[in-house]
């Protein structure tokens, strides 16, 4: 497992608690698992997400995350719609591991309330949290 | 006690680096008051040579320890099973290990059920096989779960009362607690589930029927598969007799999403009721869905192809409550069995054996026919059917029990409360015609 | 030191089946068809399944050569904790395989089942002694399915008492299958935590029981290997919120004959035949899961029941509050008979000094490998204890190296990464029926691991090396998933 200091964790993404970050573009807001937690998780083996379409409140588990011998649940850091699922996870679940911010991404929402963002943490904010 | 080795030097030895005095010592850390003071009230231990007096005089007053006429089936069935079968399944590296949880020392277990899988998926047209479950009532019911799980608008189950009625009370058991319903679905004066009623039925989540139904009688499955099309809802199908697929189209070929079956008549001993084989099977679709353990193909570091448990997040285990089931030891060893049997009959084999099943029961059919019984349906037919016995039948179905060892049918009045002096009769490939002449004689 | 057993040999690589297969084949003796044939209706009758075609010998060689890639109790030491591998005598295989049970049809009638209904009831009898409770129910076809018909026994009694609940209390080192079975019967189930020790403390119960919770599942002696010394402070407390105990019975090859858990507050408990009464896995099962239950919950019990009547025992199922039915017949009555065959053979004292055999085991064991390997909790144990892969962790060697690795000498693994409480866990149940020379030789063959470890960690990494495959690939398997050949 990656020290905290080797994670990857991008400025311009924002960060959850539950290991989540999102990303917001237009009025489009990408959502997926950071670099700690596809790391600890170890290899991604499937994901499970829900349907364009659905609608789903701030802090809602939106899916699951599983390696061989673990599920993890994955929470939307945000209220909205689902306007797109990453449709490639589905035959390559590895993707969350080799490129959690770019082919790895999970969903794609438009917000209700775009400024529910502010609440997320920010890259230092996150180390900060890892450190304990 | 021959299976304890410990001598009183190893216990001495022993206890010594446990740091104890005496082997009562050792439950010192249990509270005095939770430990009992008698001993327990159990029978003398006996000899090896005891006990087989003992078991011997107990199996005798089973009548099955002569050798009996079964014209008896019910989700139960009389077959010949070939003597390489026990002879293989004893061999204790399949019997004595654990769960194949250490596939490096387990390829045989695995690449057995792996082949088990892929067999019972060849048998019933299916993508996917499980490693087996219970018995058909418990798969059954684990499948109208996974149909009610999916579907979020509606809390019922449309059974046939053509169904096992264990297995109605089996799925009833299972689904209640969660607040869910069986809704029956009545049968037609064929003999079959009423298709036309279940069109009728709404808000159902899925449909389950059996085929060879409870009456022996085959189902158009096709039929209900076009209602749950329409319905938009799962279409399950049971069996209880496997060796039916040896001569009848199989589920997967009327678009079955999930199906449950009992697998005893794969070699497995009757064994008054268990340990069966619960076969449960689906599409590519409810991969993910079904419950209990399979196996899958990978290969090792080195290259070399190998098989492991796979899939293993939907189980209890690692999901706990959140699993797709609770259900961890299955049958497998009668899985094995299974296989070993399918590998023996092979495809010659099994149509071989299918079509004297139906062979012998039509033959049993006109005879009991000529003898006074009156055929209650005209439907198709596998290996069982329902007559109507002439009066005074009952007397002489005991009769003949206690005279010649023969079980003329079972009664289904405690079934079906409507079907007074109905008795389901079934005839297997150990039914000679002299059997079946002889007990038209005896029940004329 | 002694030779340790493993070694390596020839054995043979074997192919699938359908590669075997040639057209024509057929290695069953066919019965000869003395009826006409009677043709089916067309549109009825499919293509014969695509099964293998082989001859005798080939279904022989195959499975023949297939067994000897498995491990069994017969081969080896198998300390895996929590299933209690212990020797699975043969003579239950004897009396299992009599005619007069094997053959008994389930629909007989009880007046021609008599010996089958004799040896349950008696079974039933002895079960309820062993473990000190009113009534048994043997339907319940393996472990989780006795979990299960236990859970549903206290739903059926919730329902009948007019309000249903909601929660059960689970604490965090039980088996998956106990949150499993709960949320079958509706209950959320709120994990509770055991405490320093290793043991459940009475306060914490009483902090979270409440008259919502329908009661509390344990295991005891719980899956650390310790005895749960507060039970009976525990029962009292969630009874006095009108709730029940659920025992897990896992574990019972540790008290026989010591302890009753009718006796000390548990309200319903399963029994595994499969594990403490010495029925064989299988590699997976058939097994057993008889429900033990106290007054309570007697009238809940899944039906059919037995009722003995003078001398002649009857199938019953007229009992309005049961449960229902959880199998298609009566459950697993060739398992039963092995387990009847072995209490018989056994006797009290012979149980009995099973238990206490199989608790010197483990505190054998304990005490000679505490010094190798972490013991998180260093307290005296049951019939199993728990160490981890603290002390390798400097040379980054796992629990499931030094497991992987302790094929190589012979010994199937311990069971690993359970407990949950405790991380890498390395869990060692002896059983009763290994004998100090064994494990001698486990003990030895885990010291020479751990010193594998510190000097040449990359054959540890490597292990096995002397099985037929080495590490397989599990991620592969699942992320593109081969279920059929």
């Amino acid at each position: 497992m990656k020290e905290i200091n080797d994670l990857i964790l991008p400025d311009d993404v924002k960060y959850t608690k539950s290991h989540e970050w999102a990303k917001i573009s237009g009025d489009i807001v990408t959502i997926g698992l950071n670099d700690y937690a596809q790391d600890q998780l170890g290899e991604i083996v499937f994901v499970e997400l829900p349907e364009a379409g659905d609608t789903f409140s701030k802090g809602d588990e939106f899916g699951s995350v599983e390696s061989v011998k673990a599920v993890s649940e994955i929470y939307i850091p945000i209220s909205g719609e689902i306007v797109e699922i990453n449709e490639d996870l589905e035959d390559a679940p590895e993707l969350v591991n080799e490129s959690c911010y770019d082919n790895g991404w999970l969903i794609k929402v438009k917000p209700e309330d775009v400024s529910e963002l502010n609440d997320l943490m920010d890259k230092d904010e996150y180390l900060d949290m890892l450190k304990g | 006690m021959r299976y304890l080795p410990h001598t009183k030097e190893d216990i001495e030895s022993m206890l010594k680096v446990a740091g104890q005095e005496s082997l009562d010592d050792l439950f010192n850390c249990i509270p005095d008051d939770l430990k009992i003071t008698n001993s327990l009230d159990l029978p003398q231990s006996l000899s090896e040579w005891e006990l087989n007096v003992h078991m011997e005089e107990l199996a005798s007053l089973n009548i099955a320890c002569k050798s009996y006429k079964c014209f008896m089936g019910a989700g139960s069935y009389d077959h010949y099973i070939p003597a390489i079968i026990p002879y293989l399944i004893s061999r204790s590296e399949f019997m004595t290990a654990y769960t194949p949880y250490q596939p490096e020392v387990s390829q045989g277990t695995l690449q057995g059920i792996y082949e088990f899988q892929t067999m019972v998926t060849e048998l019933l047209g299916m993508d996917i096989a499980t490693a087996s479950h219970y018995d058909c009532g418990t798969a059954l019911a684990e499948a109208c779960l996974i149909a009610l799980r999916q579907n979020s608008k509606a809390n019922k189950i449309a059974v046939s009362a053509l169904t096992h009625p264990s297995h109605r009370q089996i799925i009833h058991t299972y689904i209640s607690p969660s607040g869910y319903e069986i809704v029956e679905i009545p049968y037609t004066k064929e003999g079959l589930t009423d298709v036309k009623a279940l069109e009728a039925m709404d808000d159902i989540a899925g449909i389950a029927v059996q085929s060879p139904n409870f009456f022996g009688n085959i189902e158009d499955l096709s039929a209900f598969k076009a209602v749950a099309d329409v319905k938009m809802i799962l279409f399950i199908t049971s069996f209880t007799e496997a060796l039916a697929f040896g001569l009848l189209k199989n589920p997967g070929s009327f678009g079955a999403d999930l199906v449950a079956g009992e697998g005893q008549s794969l070699g497995i001993a009757k064994s008054f009721g268990g340990p069966g084989l619960g076969l449960l099977a689906g599409t590519k679709k409810q991969m993910r869905n079904l419950p209990g353990r399979l196996i899958g193909k990978t290969k090792d570091a080195n290259g070399a192809d190998g098989f492991v448990l796979t899939l293993a997040t939907r189980e209890q285990h690692i999901r706990r409550e959140k699993a797709s089931s609770n259900i961890c030891s299955n049958n497998g060893l009668n899985a094995m069995t299974a296989a070993v049997y399918l590998a023996t009959v092979g495809k010659i084999g099994i149509r071989e054996i299918a079509r004297q099943n139906h062979d012998k029961a039509v033959y049993l059919k006109k005879s009991l026919e000529k003898a006074g019984f009156e055929s209650v349906f005209e439907t198709p037919f596998f290996n069982e059917f329902l007559m109507k016995a002439p009066a005074g039948f009952e007397q002489k179905r005991a009769a003949l029990i206690n005279d010649k060892c023969t079980f003329a049918g079972i009664c289904l009045d405690k079934f079906y409360p409507e079907l007074k002096h109905h008795y389901l009769f079934c005839a297997t490939e150990t039914i000679s015609k002299k059997d079946i002449d002889q007990l038209a004689k005896e029940v004329q | 030191m002694n030779q340790q057993p493993g070694t390596s040999g020839l054995i043979f690589n074997e192919p699938l089946l359908w590669d075997k297969s040639r057209d024509g084949r057929c290695a069953m003796s066919l019965p000869k068809s003395d009826v006409e044939r009677e043709p089916l209706d067309e549109n009825l009758t499919g293509d014969s399944p695509n099964l293998p075609q082989l001859s005798e010998l080939d279904v022989v060689r195959h499975y023949t050569r297939l067994s000897q890639w498995n491990f069994g109790v017969d081969s080896g030491m198998y300390p895996l904790g929590s299933c209690t591998m212990k020797y699975n005598p043969k003579t239950n295989e004897v009396q299992a395989a009599r005619q007069g049970f094997a053959s008994a049809h389930p629909l007989s009638g009880d007046e021609f089942s008599q010996g089958a209904l004799k040896l349950m009831y008696n079974l039933e009898q002895y079960l309820a002694e062993i473990t000190g409770f009113e009534a048994v129910t043997l339907q319940p076809a393996a472990g989780a399915h006795g979990e299960l018909a236990g859970m549903l026994m206290i739903h059926a009694y919730f329902a009948k008492n007019g309000k249903q609940r909601s929660k059960i209390l689970i604490p965090d080192t039980a088996h998956g299958t106990n949150p499993a079975s709960a949320a079958l019967c509706g209950y959320e189930s709120i994990n509770i935590k055991s405490g320093k020790n290793g043991i459940l403390e009475p306060s914490v119960v009483e902090a979270i029981m409440d008259e919502d919770t329908a009661g509390i599942m344990l295991t005891n002696p719980n899956t650390l290997g310790l005895f749960e010394t507060d039970i009976k402070e525990i029962a009292l407390i969630v009874h006095s919120k009108g709730g029940l105990v659920y025992g897990d019975g896992a574990n019972m090859n540790a008290i026989m004959g010591i302890v009753k858990p009718g006796d000390i507050g548990i309200d319903v408990l399963h029994l595994n035949l499969h594990k403490t009464f010495s029925t064989p896995h299988g590699g997976g099962g058939p097994g057993s899961g008889p429900v033990a239950v106290g007054k309570t919950l007697e009238p809940f019990l899944p039906i059919p029941r037995i009722v003995k009547e003078l001398d002649t025992y009857k199938l019953v199922t007229d009992f309005p509050d049961t449960m229902g039915r959880i199998h298609t017949f009566y459950g697993h009555f060739g398992i039963m008979v092995r387990a009847y065959a072995y209490i018989l053979s056994m006797g009290a004292k012979g149980l009995t000094d099973a238990s206490k055999l199989a608790v010197l085991n483990a505190n054998y064991v304990k005490e000679s490998l505490k010094g190798t390997l972490n013991l998180p909790y260093d307290l005296p144990c049951m019939h199993e204890c728990v160490f981890n892969d603290e002390f390798q962790k400097e040379y980054h060697i796992t629990t499931m190296d030094m497991a992987k690795r302790l094929l190589d000498f012979g010994f199937h693994p311990p069971t690993v990464y359970f407990p949950l409480v405790v991380d890498g866990a390395f869990m060692v149940e002896p059983t009763e029926t290994e004998s100090k020379e064994d494990i001698d030789q486990f003990i030895d063959a885990v010291k020479a691991i751990a010193r594998e470890a510190a000097e040449d960690p990359e054959k540890l990494r490597k292990a096995p090396l002397l099985t037929k495959v080495t590490r397989l690939d599990e991620v592969a398997a699942a992320r593109k998933p081969c279920l059929r050949g």
